[in-house]
């Protein structure tokens, strides 16, 4: 797989953006990169690149995350570290950018030094398993928004279409569809199609990029 | 079978009071439900609804007293600091027997507490919260899944009584998601004869009010009031058991709680003790038949909360303290580990209490 400088992952809140971005990274770092994994989010105080923070410092990889994840304090800041991102041409940057076009607003403070650069993917992540995102109009919809508040365009899909705990090899396959509607409606590639990697084990003939999926606290039964 | 879907419970939520035939929803944003309102912003002005974010909790909860009584099916959001704003106005739509939906999903308090999973508001949900007598059907949903099937019930309940329904869940069931099936069913439709809908002249006018001049007026109507809350207590007690049949111990939790108690009865089942759970879905009517049938059998209850031991005074009032009740608890935000349930359940069984 080739790589850009840059990864940028956006899309509806709940689309897997999170996993998709450690994982990511993770993939960087085992091909020997230099990696800095920035969490974005200024919306959501919940699910976040921190939560993964032992296993990414593990593997040598930066976590620029705000000062106040995962507290109490709501507080929507970025934190200086991030201008590294762009002004660090060393590394590999993988950005987590939040939920729907509000998040993305973090990231218009960058837009123009990445888009300088021009060595980067802007990744839409889609999920049509997701109520807001299960049509082709409405999912272009929010992808518009993203992008107007962002500043920067989307040059790729990343289809991450799952329905949590009941995901089969037959869930990704049947979404390659609507992926392929959207590409074709949108005029973009689809860079990834991703999967939990025991089930990504058992599809061939699409791109994959099987997820190890973030620790969660517990499991609860029905 | 209809298809599955991935959704936050807060979404779950939303989409159930559409499908509910609800189209007025009055707003104001807070952690951790702030998607019902985000969901409702997007989904509403597609459909010919209402999405309306007020200026403040006390203006959203009166737009909604404004709307049941103009006969809509209406409903607000908040989580706990919110709610407590609102509680004034839950007064005047119960003084005012007119139906409402309302939604908390809790977050540690008191205070301005934190925005971290929490169960610390079952005593204002169940006992009031707001002046005066009266009551709301409250309903604990455990699963994304309920959040869907329990908005739609709360609807209907309360345009059955011309109560308030509370759906109250927590920042865990609010946020995580799950796939769930929403059915295709129409709504159903409530006659609302009393309803604000304007008279063309054609019938005498209808009056919403919850001001008496006389008090032996008042007290009528209370106490009327009261023999609704009678049939609802009577009727609409609604719960689940768990491996309850032989069961020597009793596990009492509702919502998130009751997920992690499972995890434990299910455990300590395996070690072979005779554990059981009632999960109480209705709060408000509280199950107090199933506890007290559950009190002639077991020996002792577990009543598992996220907060500092609510529900465990309904537990002991239900079960008139026949057997001994034990607290399980943790607060502030954190959530027990099933392990810590599945201690308390070992203490309990070798008779500590």
């Amino acid at each position: 797989m080739e790589h850009t400088r840059l990864t940028l992952f956006a899309g509806h809140y709940g689309s897997g953006k999170t996993n998709i971005a450690v994982n990511y990274a993770m993939l960087l770092a085992e091909e020997g990169k230099k990696v800095c994994i920035a969490d974005l989010d200024i919306v959501n105080p919940y699910f976040r690149t921190k939560d993964s923070e032992e296993e990414l410092t593990e593997k040598g990889i930066t976590l620029i995350s705000p000062r106040y994840a995962n507290t109490n304090v709501d507080l929507p800041a970025l934190p200086a570290e991030s201008y590294r991102l762009v002004q660090d041409k060393s590394i590999y940057g993988v950005i987590d950018i939040g939920g729907d076009d509000r998040g993305a607003y973090a990231l218009g403070r960058f837009s123009e030094a990445i888009k300088a650069e021009d060595n980067y993917r802007m990744a839409f992540v889609i999920n049509r398993f997701r109520p807001l995102t299960s049509t082709v109009e409405d999912t272009v919809e929010i992808m518009r928004e993203i992008e107007a508040a962002a500043g920067i365009r989307f040059n790729c899909i990343v289809n991450n279409s799952n329905i949590g705990t009941e995901t089969t090899a037959d869930t990704v396959l049947e979404s390659v569809k609507f992926a392929e509607e959207l590409s074709l409606a949108t005029g973009l590639p689809i860079w990834l199609h991703t999967v939990e990697k025991d089930i990504a084990k058992e599809i061939s003939g699409i791109p994959i990029l099987p997820l190890k999926l973030q620790k969660k606290y517990f499991d609860l039964p029905d | 079978m209809a298809e599955r879907i991935l959704m936050k419970g807060n979404e779950a939520i939303a989409e159930a009071a559409i499908r509910s035939g609800c189209r007025h929803y009055f707003g104001y944003p807070i952690t951790p439900q702030t998607e019902i309102a985000a969901y409702m912003a997007k989904k509403m002005p597609k459909i010919g609804g209402v999405f309306l974010q007020a200026e403040s909790e006390i203006a959203s909860i009166n737009m909604v007293y404004g709307a049941a009584a103009a006969g809509m099916r209406v409903m607000t959001s908040s989580s706990s600091p919110g709610i407590s704003l609102k509680t004034e106005g839950l007064s005047y739509i119960a003084g005012s027997d007119v139906p409402a939906l309302v939604v908390n999903v809790q977050r540690g308090g008191p205070g301005l507490g934190g925005i971290q999973p929490s169960q610390s508001d079952y005593f204002q949900a169940t006992k009031g919260g707001g002046h005066g007598d009266y009551r709301m059907i409250v309903l604990a949903p455990a699963s994304v899944q309920e959040m869907a099937s329990l908005t739609m019930k709360g609807f209907d309940l309360a345009d059955k009584y011309c109560v308030t329904s509370m759906i109250l869940a927590d920042g865990t069931i609010g946020q995580m998601m799950e796939p769930i099936t929403f059915e295709d069913a129409e709504p159903n439709v409530y006659d609302k004869p009393w309803a604000l809908t304007g008279t063309e002249c054609k019938r005498p006018h209808n009056v919403v009010n919850s001001l008496y001049l006389k008090p032996d007026q008042l007290e009528k109507k209370n106490f009327e009031r009261f023999e609704k809350y009678a049939e609802i207590e009577k009727n609409e007690a609604m719960w689940e058991e768990y491996m309850m049949d032989d069961a020597e111990i009793c596990v009492v939790a509702f919502g998130i709680a009751s997920r992690i108690a499972k995890n434990a009865v299910a455990e300590a089942r395996k070690a072979g003790i005779k554990v059981g759970l009632i999960r109480p879905i209705t709060l408000w009517p509280f199950p107090t038949q199933a506890l007290r049938a559950a009190a002639d059998k077991v020996k002792a209850f577990i009543s598992v909360e996220l907060n500092m031991g609510q529900m465990i005074e309904d537990v002991k009032l239900a079960t008139e303290n026949k057997r001994p009740v034990t607290l399980c608890n943790r607060t502030g935000g954190m959530i027990p580990t099933p392990d810590e349930v599945l201690a308390a359940i070992n203490k309990a069984e070798k008779g500590e209490f």
